[in-house]
Parts: structure tokens; C-alpha cells; sequence
């Protein structure tokens, strides 16, 4: 995975996560016409478009979009069941995830996808263990309500 | 100071700005609070400060200045900093900047740390963002904890080696002796970021690759593990046990059996295995399924399983899942060249897909079934790709087109259903279709002899309902400058002729010069349509008028032109009918280079005067009947005898620079005997190389003797066309070595089917006695099956006031001459 991103149905990025060298620049180039290009979208067009040399997954959970941008030789039938694990992992986190949950904790939604994706490739395959380690990694802090 | 407000609260406090300017404003306020609270060092706020900054990044705003806090954040001994620190790190970092190097030494200590999510912390960051300079400091240690027994650390390391090594390729031995029991793991996280790193290496050095193949059994068993054991609560995903590791393992299987048959037959088994058994109901089952079905295409699989493979595509295909059906068809591209018959199989579905709404789904599907074209489909074929063309998008319109013209050429069942394909096409999606179609069209329609009436009647209907589509208007202009004649004596025998005069015709080509849809060059074909009308018409008058009008016209191109044919009505009027007569058949050669002047006769390229002195078609096939009567076979092919005409000497003007080149074959007129028709086919470049120019290839091909009898001796001597090594070039030299004068001497020849043959005229009728001289001829033989050259020939010439005649075979030709 070269990069993924949450934006909701108004083109506002809500979470950012870039695993190829590029400069602030570009990224936002990038993250713009994308979005546009996946908000261009019908509802009933398939997950999967060309664009540049890359290929886009892309879900809709509720009003939040998840994109994914996978390279020629990735599986883009698996790239959508690591969104859909990694919206449940939100989701078992938080507890009924909602685009509120991830606005005002995102840097909570970095911590869960960094404890899922490394390097963008998936680093655990069990929910229970990511689930975990996020737990007793949050046990080393201090409340959260306290610092941030 | 007060503390510094809340992330929340300033979350909170954004949301509520109205405008963007009021965002603005409340962020700048935000930034400047925390430029001065970093630069008091504060170390409690920092954290709070950065993840403000964080967000404000986020939506867009620079936050550059926060970058050394992170490494600061990173530096500190609490958790809760670190974790914010190595975010920022992540996030506003690059390593373009030197700043990122700053924090190589931090990343190594956090390393070695004694909590492991501290360690987790930076083998995340490194992994992720670490650049090839960090990487090869910290290679080492990134190894050491490859070899760690704790599983947490151990499967974070594989893929932090992988970034390594796809950052510092040299640096990939160094991990070559930690891997060696990676495959013996239980942990999940641990095999499957294994298997990737073990991808990676594979991937990039074939030594690699072939140490590792040893690995295919204990993949092959672990897979087998997978698929055979019992529900396992951890790892399921609707049934299926750990689908991502699954699919990881069958993609390090593809690279290691691909061109290897031990390798491949070892995974044969496993491989049916997982085809038949996984569950289709959700899209994880397919996920596996894709992923086993691009292994099977990959590798050396026997041939039940390819088509366990491609039957599991064509299922793909039928899934009311978009995503399955555009997955499929990507698969089926890939495969359409190799297991062409197989795929052929799904191509109702295939052409179903053409229907669907989604634009990607009907990309592929337009793709693949231009792959599936042949000869027995075509028709079918055709008719659903011209109602896709109809109905696509504009953005598919250009390829479809072209698609479908490629298709018509190589598959066409008759002349008459290409013509009216292209028509189709160029009423439908003619603005979209590229601009080289239209000198192809042409030639197309030029080689069509018995089409031409049709084709003509049909452009010309097309014209009037339609002047917008240029591709269409240009080849429909230049058909009815040429087919004129045909058009208006309604002799058309494929459908109903109509009734148009002269005058109709001129108003459409008159009106196409004046309308603003036209182009340029439209105008260009229009104008010369008209002039062409000039001897195939009896209102000349009118086209005298209007090419007179345009010697006037903005356009440099039109007015030229028009100069140049009003030259033509006034001082070179006898040469007119010549000039514009009918177009010969043209030689299609698949080069682009000098042939091209050969071919194309000045449609596209406006400069050069597409007229040419050209013979009229019907003339040379009644030669050509006597020619069969008498030498008596069906397999010979008429020849178009020519010979070169006389052309005044005349200087200036392009127009006549491009005949002057003509008169190289030189030569006395011929005496207008009966059998020999007046007229000379050529091509400019044939006046060119019909001289000896390639004396040096002669030399190659030995000459040959084709006839020696009662003193009259025919030698064959030979050159290669140079641009066109299908074309071989015959040079007849005529003797007698009889104590009289051969005169009237006529030499005529005929070949098979296969080719075909051009006759210049010869040097003179008279073959001198006692081999005082000798009459030199030159054929030209087209041979693009390269089939072996026969002729038949036939002599004629009055010796001693008596007419001699004779025939022969002529089959002694050396090899060279016609490979």
C-alpha cells in the first residue's frame, strides 16, 4: 500500500497516512484530486478505479470514505477486507464508531492503524491481539484528559 | 502563563467557525500561542501543543515549525510524549530535510529499550519513514530483532527489514540468516509479515529466489493447515481462517513456482484445493480465489487446473458483485493471449459487460473483447461493439474506434460489410476517430474496385445529413471527386442508386467549402473534389468558377491550390483529363517511410497534388482477357502492361517538377499498337528505381536466361526494391544473334495469382540482328506471400517479313529472387 486515506463526503481529510517519500506539496495535490475523483463517483460503480499508475479501493462506512491506493501486483479484493478489518477495529475501540469519534481522537485512530499497518502491509492478522496491544499501550499513559 | 487550551477544546472551537476566513483567523491565533509557548521550552504543554498542531496540519495548514518539538517529544522518557513525538515525526517530517536525521539517534535507543511498545513505537517509525541513510544506521539493530523470540517485536522487525531493503536494496543479505525459521512460527502476525519479507527478497534477487524455493513444502503445509483445521475464533473471517495470510502465502507460491516445474507441481494439489473448496458467498472466499487463480495463470500448472482457473474467472463474472465482475476481467486480460480458447468460451458474458454502467467494468470489457475477435465471431462481434460505440462515453469513443477498424481489417467476411462497418462507424463516432484512419479508409476504399459505386452513393447520402464529423466529410469529399462520375449515373448494384445531378453534387462539395464546421484540410479535400469533378463532370464552367474564387482565399493552402488548378484550366488544359483521372490500386505495405510516397498519393499530406497520371482500370483487363485466351491457364493474373506517355519539356511550377520526374524511363512512343495500351501506371517512386540504381543488390542475385530460341535470347537480370523487399525488379535484356532485324518485338508476361506484375515499356520494338544492340524491358513483380516466381511468356516480332509467335514457361527463377 502506497498511501491511505479518510476523507468525509464533503472532501474534508480526516485521517492521512502516506507510506512513500513525498513532499507536503504533493501530497496535498494528490489528496486533492483524488478525493474529487472518488466523490465523483456513482453509489452503484465498483470499489476499484485506475488512476495515475496506481490502483484506488475505496469503501463508504456511513460518511466517511476509506481510500486506499494499492500498487499493480497487490490483491484488490483482500486491500478491502484490511479496510473493513480495520473500520472494525475502530469500531471495537470506540465502541459504535461514528466520523465524531475519529474528528476529536484521531490521533487515537493513528495509534490502531499503526498497531494494524506497518510500512503498509498488514502486521497482525488477529483482531484480539491488535486490540490488545493498543489497550496495554494506553495503560503507559497518562490520561489522556490530563495531557492532551 | 495560563495552560494552553485543550486539543478537544480547539477542535471544538474550529468546528464551530462559519467561514473559511474565520478558520483561518482562529487558527493563526492558535499558531502564534504555540510558537511562544515552544519557545519557552515548555516541556509539560508540548505534547498538547504538537497534537493541536497536529490537526491544524490536518486541515491543511503549514505547522513546519513544530518539527524539532517532535524530536524533542521523542527524546523525553514519557510514554505519552513518545507516542505524539514519533506521530508528528510521521506526519510532518520528510526525508528531504536533514531535520529527519536528527532523530537516527532516539529511534536507536528507543530500539533497545526495556518496554516493548517503546521499541514497537520506533520500529514503526523507521519502517514507515525512515530514509536509506537512517536505515543503513540502523539496519543492525533492525536485525537483531528479527532473531527476538518475542513475537510482538519479531513480526514489527520483518517489516521494518522490509522497508530496509526496499530502501537500500544492498543491505537484504544481511537478513538472509534471521529468516531461517521464520516459517516455524505459530504466532500469525509473525508468519504473515514473514511471508511478505520472504515476497520481498524473492522478488528482488534471483539467488534469493532460488534459496528460498526449498520453502515451498512447509508454505504448501502451512496453507494446508489453514484451510484444513477447525474454526478458529482469532483468525476467522466469515469461515475462513486467516484470509490474509492465505492469500500472502499464494502470492509468495506464485513467485517461487513461476518457471520452475518441481516447484509448480508441488503446489499443484494445494493449489485445486483451495480453488474448489473455498467459499464464494462473501467477497473474503473471492479475495482467495483471485489471488489462487493469478498463481495458477503464473506458474506451470497442468492444464485441468488452468481451466479449473478460467471457469473460476467466467463464475467471476456472473457475481452480482461489481467488484468480483471487474476483477474477473482484469484476470481474463491478462490471460487472453496464453489460454485464448478457454476465455473464448466466456464471451457472451464478456459482451454483456459492455452494458454495465460502471465505466472501469465497461473498459475491460471493451478491451477484452477486442482480444476476442477472429474470423468466426466477427459479425457477431461487431454488431454489439458498434452499439457499444453508439452509447460509450466520449472518452472510450477514440479507442473503440480504432479498435474496431483493426478488427474489420484483419477479420472482414466480405468487402461490402467492411465498407458499410467503417461507414458505420464514421456516421456514429466520427469526430473521435483518429486522424490516420482517414488515409487508411481511403486506400481501403481505393482497393475496393466493385464497391466504389456503393460506397460513394452511401458517403454521399452520409454528407447529407451530416457535415460536422471532419474524418467523415474528408473521406466522403475525396470519394466523390473521385466516384463522381458513378454517383450521378446512379449505377449503383448493392442497393437502390439515386437521383442526383451534377449540380446537387457540386452544391454539397461548394457548400462544405463555405460552411464554418469545416477545417482546413476539409476545405482542402473539397476543393480538390471539385477540380477532380472538372473531367468527370460536363459543368465545368461552375468548377472553373469556383476554383477561380479561391485563388483569392486567406487560407495559403486553399489559395495554392487553387492557383495551381486555375494554371491547370489555362495554359495545361490538355493535360487536365490525365492528370485527374481515376487512382490506381495501391500497394498496401505495413512500413511508414519513402513507401509512403508510393502509397498515399497526397491524401493527408497537402502539399504534394494528389492527381497523377494514371491509366484508367478498365483499359489494361481487356489486355489482360486476350492475354488468358492466349496462353490458355486460370491462374494467371492480368498485367497491366504501361508505357510512359510523351509530357511536353516544361519547366516551373511544383506541378510540373513532380511529371518531369516521370519521363526517367524514357524512351521513344511506342507505336499505338492494338495490344499495347497507352498509359502508365506509376508512382513517382517507380520512375526511381525502375533505373538501374541498385546495381549493387543486382550483383547478388545472379541473372538468369528465360528464353533462347531461334536466335532471339531473353536474359533476366534482377534488383531488389529497396523500400519494399516484397517488390523484385526484373530487367529483360532481348538479343538476336539471327543474321535479321526482330522488329514489332513485343514481350508480354503473366504470373499466378499470388502476385502481381507491372510491365514498363521497353526501350525499342526493334531487337538489331547479330547481337548489335538489345531491347531492355523492366518488370516488376509484387510477391508479399514470397511464393515461388513462375511466368509465362509470350513473344512476338516480325523476322524476315514474317510474324513470329511463341510461348513459354519461364520457372528457372533463382531463389533470391523471390525470398
Amino acid at each position: 500500500m502506497q498511501f491511505m486515506l479518510l476523507f468525509s463526503r464533503q472532501g474534508k481529510l480526516r485521517l492521512q497516512k502516506w507510506y512513500v517519500p513525498l513532499c507536503d506539496k504533493e501530497k496535498k495535490k494528490i489528496t486533492r484530486e483524488l478525493v474529487q475523483t472518488v466523490l465523483a463517483r456513482k453509489p452503484k460503480m465498483c470499489s476499484f478505479l485506475e488512476w495515475r499508475d496506481l490502483k484506488i479501493v475505496y469503501k463508504r462506512y456511513a460518511s466517511l470514505y476509506f481510500c486506499c491506493a494499492i500498487e499493480d501486483q497487490d490483491n484488490e479484493l483482500i486491500t478491502l477486507e484490511i479496510i473493513h478489518r480495520y473500520v472494525e477495529l475502530l469500531d471495537k475501540y470506540f465502541g459504535s464508531v461514528c466520523e465524531l469519534d475519529i474528528i476529536f481522537n484521531f490521533e487515537k485512530a493513528y495509534f490502531i492503524l499503526d498497531e494494524f499497518l506497518l510500512g503498509g502491509e498488514a502486521q497482525e492478522t488477529s483482531k484480539k491481539n491488535v486490540l490488545k496491544a493498543i489497550e496495554q499501550a494506553d495503560l503507559l499513559q497518562e490520561p489522556r484528559h490530563e495531557v492532551l | 502563563m495560563p495552560a494552553p487550551i485543550r486539543l478537544r477544546e480547539l477542535i471544538r472551537t474550529i468546528r464551530t467557525a462559519r467561514t473559511q476566513a474565520e478558520e483561518r483567523e482562529m487558527i493563526q491565533k492558535e499558531c502564534a500561542a504555540i510558537r511562544s509557548s515552544f519557545r519557552e521550552e515548555d516541556n509539560t504543554y508540548r505534547c498538547r501543543n504538537v497534537a493541536k498542531l497536529l490537526y491544524m496540519h490536518m486541515l491543511g495548514y503549514p505547522a513546519h515549525f513544530g518539527q524539532l518539538e517532535c524530536l524533542k517529544l521523542i527524546a523525553s522518557q514519557k510514554f505519552t510524549d513518545k507516542r505524539i513525538g514519533y506521530l508528528g515525526a510521521m506526519l510532518l517530517l520528510d526525508e528531504r530535510q536533514d531535520v529527519h536525521l536528527l532523530m537516527t539517534n532516539c529511534i536507536k535507543n528507543d530500539l533497545n529499550h526495556s518496554t516493548q511498545y517503546v521499541q514497537g513505537l520506533s520500529l514503526c517509525t523507521l519502517g514507515c519513514m525512515g530514509s536509506s541513510e537512517m536505515c543503513r544506521d540502523l539496519a543492525g539493530e533492525v536485525e537483531k530483532l528479527l532473531k527476538t523470540s518475542n513475537s510482538y517485536l519479531r513480526k514489527k522487525a520483518a517489516l521494518c527489514a522490509v522497508h530496509v531493503i526496499r530502501k537500500v536494496p544492498e543491505l537484504m543479505e544481511m537478513f538472509l540468516p534471521a529468516t531461517k525459521n521464520l516459517l516455524s512460527e505459530k504466532n500469525h502476525g509473525v508468519l504473515h509479515t514473514s511471508v511478505v519479507l520472504l515476497t520481498e527478497m524473492c522478488e528482488r534477487s534471483p539467488d534469493m529466489l532460488s534459496h528460498f524455493r526449498k520453502l515451498v513444502p512447509q508454505l504448501v503445509r502451512i496453507l494446508k493447515n489453514l484451510i484444513m483445521s477447525g474454526y478458529s475464533p482469532e483468525h476467522d473471517v466469515s469461515g475462513i481462517s486467516d484470509p490474509f495470510l492465505q492469500v500472502r502465502i499464494l502470492r509468495l507460491l506464485r513467485i517461487l513456482g513461476k518457471g520452475d516445474d518441481d516447484s509448480s507441481e508441488a503446489m499443484n494439489d494445494i493449489l485445486a484445493q483451495v480453488a474448489t473448496n473455498t467459499e464464494t458467498s462473501k467477497n473474503v472466499g473471492n479475495a482467495i480465489l483471485y489471488e489462487t487463480v493469478l498463481t495458477i495463470m503464473d506458474i506451470k500448472s497442468e492444464s485441468g487446473l488452468r481451466v479449473l482457473a478460467i471457469n473460476i474467472l467466467g463464475r467471476f463474472l456472473l457475481n452480482n458483485d461489481k467488484n468480483i465482475r471487474y476483477v474477473a476481467l482484469t484476470s481474463l486480460l491478462k490471460t487472453v493471449q496464453t489460454d485464448h480458447n478457454a476465455v473464448q468460451r466466456h464471451r457472451s458474458t464478456i459482451v454483456d459487460c459492455l452494458k454495465d454502467l460502471d465505466v472501469s467494468i465497461k473498459r475491460r470489457a471493451m478491451e477484452l473483447s477486442f482480444a476476442l475477435v477472429n474470423g468466426n465471431n466477427i459479425r457477431g462481434m461487431m454488431k454489439e461493439l458498434l452499439y457499444f460505440l453508439d452509447s460509450c462515453d466520449p472518452d472510450f469513443k477514440a479507442d473503440c474506434a480504432s479498435g474496431i477498424f483493426l478488427a474489420a481489417e484483419k477479420y472482414a467476411p466480405s468487402k461490402r460489410w467492411h465498407i458499410d462497418t467503417i461507414m458505420r462507424v464514421l456516421t456514429t463516432a466520427g469526430s473521435y476517430v483518429r486522424d490516420d484512419s482517414v488515409p487508411n479508409l481511403i486506400q481501403l476504399i481505393t482497393n475496393s474496385v466493385e464497391m466504389h459505386a456503393y460506397t460513394v452513393q452511401r458517403l454521399y447520402k452520409a454528407l447529407l445529413d451530416d457535415i460536422s464529423q471532419q474524418p467523415l466529410v474528408q473521406v466522403a469529399s475525396w470519394c466523390i471527386g473521385e466516384y463522381g462520375d458513378l454517383l450521378v449515373s446512379g449505377q449503383c448494384e448493392e442497393e437502390e442508386p439515386i437521383q442526383v445531378s451534377e449540380d446537387e453534387v457540386l452544391d454539397v462539395l461548394e457548400g462544405l467549402l463555405v460552411s464554418n464546421l469545416s477545417t482546413p484540410v476539409t476545405r482542402a479535400y473539397s476543393l480538390t473534389a471539385i477540380m477532380k469533378l472538372s473531367t468527370r463532370f460536363s459543368s465545368v464552367n461552375r468548377i472553373k468558377k469556383v476554383v477561380s474564387i479561391y485563388g483569392s482565399s486567406i487560407d495559403v493552402e486553399l489559395q495554392q491550390r487553387a492557383v495551381e488548378y486555375n494554371a491547370l484550366f489555362k495554359k495545361y488544359d490538355h493535360m487536365r483529363p490525365a492528370l485527374l483521372e481515376r487512382m490506381p490500386i495501391m500497394e498496401k505495405t505495413a512500413s511508414n517511410g519513402p513507401t509512403d510516397i508510393v502509397q498515399t498519393n497526397g491524401e493527408t499530406d497537402s502539399t504534394i497534388l494528389d492527381t497523377k497520371h494514371l491509366p484508367n482500370i478498365t483499359q489494361p483487363a481487356s489486355q489482360a482477357n486476350d492475354l488468358l485466351d492466349l496462353l490458355g491457364g486460370n491462374d494467371v493474373v492480368p498485367v497491366i502492361q504501361t508505357t510512359v506517355p510523351t509530357k511536353p519539356a516544361s519547366a516551373g511550377g511544383e506541378l510540373l517538377d513532380l511529371l518531369g520526374d516521370l519521363s526517367l524511363t524514357g524512351g521513344p512512343t511506342p507505336t499505338p499498337a492494338p495490344s499495347v495500351p497507352m498509359s502508365q501506371p506509376s508512382f513517382l517512386l517507380d520512375g526511381l528505381t525502375s533505373q538501374p540504381l541498385f546495381n549493387d543488390i543486382a550483383a547478388v542475385i545472379p541473372p538468369m536466361t528465360a528464353y533462347n530460341k531461334n536466335g532471339l535470347k531473353i536474359e533476366f537480370t534482377f534488383e531488389r526494391s529497396n523500400p519494399n523487399p516484397n517488390i523484385a525488379v526484373i530487367t529483360i535484356h532481348a538479343t538476336n544473334s539471327s543474321e535479321a532485324d526482330m522488329t514489332e518485338f513485343v514481350f508480354q508476361a503473366a504470373v499466378p495469382k499470388t502476385f502481381q506484375l507491372q510491365l514498363l515499356s521497353p526501350s525499342s520494338n526493334v531487337v538489331p540482328a547479330l547481337n548489335q544492340g538489345s531491347v531492355t524491358q523492366v518488370i516488376r513483380v509484387l510477391n508479399p506471400q514470397k511464393q515461388q516466381l513462375r511466368m509465362r511468356i509470350k513473344l512476338t516480332y516480325t523476322h524476315k517479313g514474317s510474324p513470329v509467335q511463341d510461348l513459354a514457361e519461364v520457372n528457372n527463377f533463382p531463389p533470391q529472387s523471390w525470398q
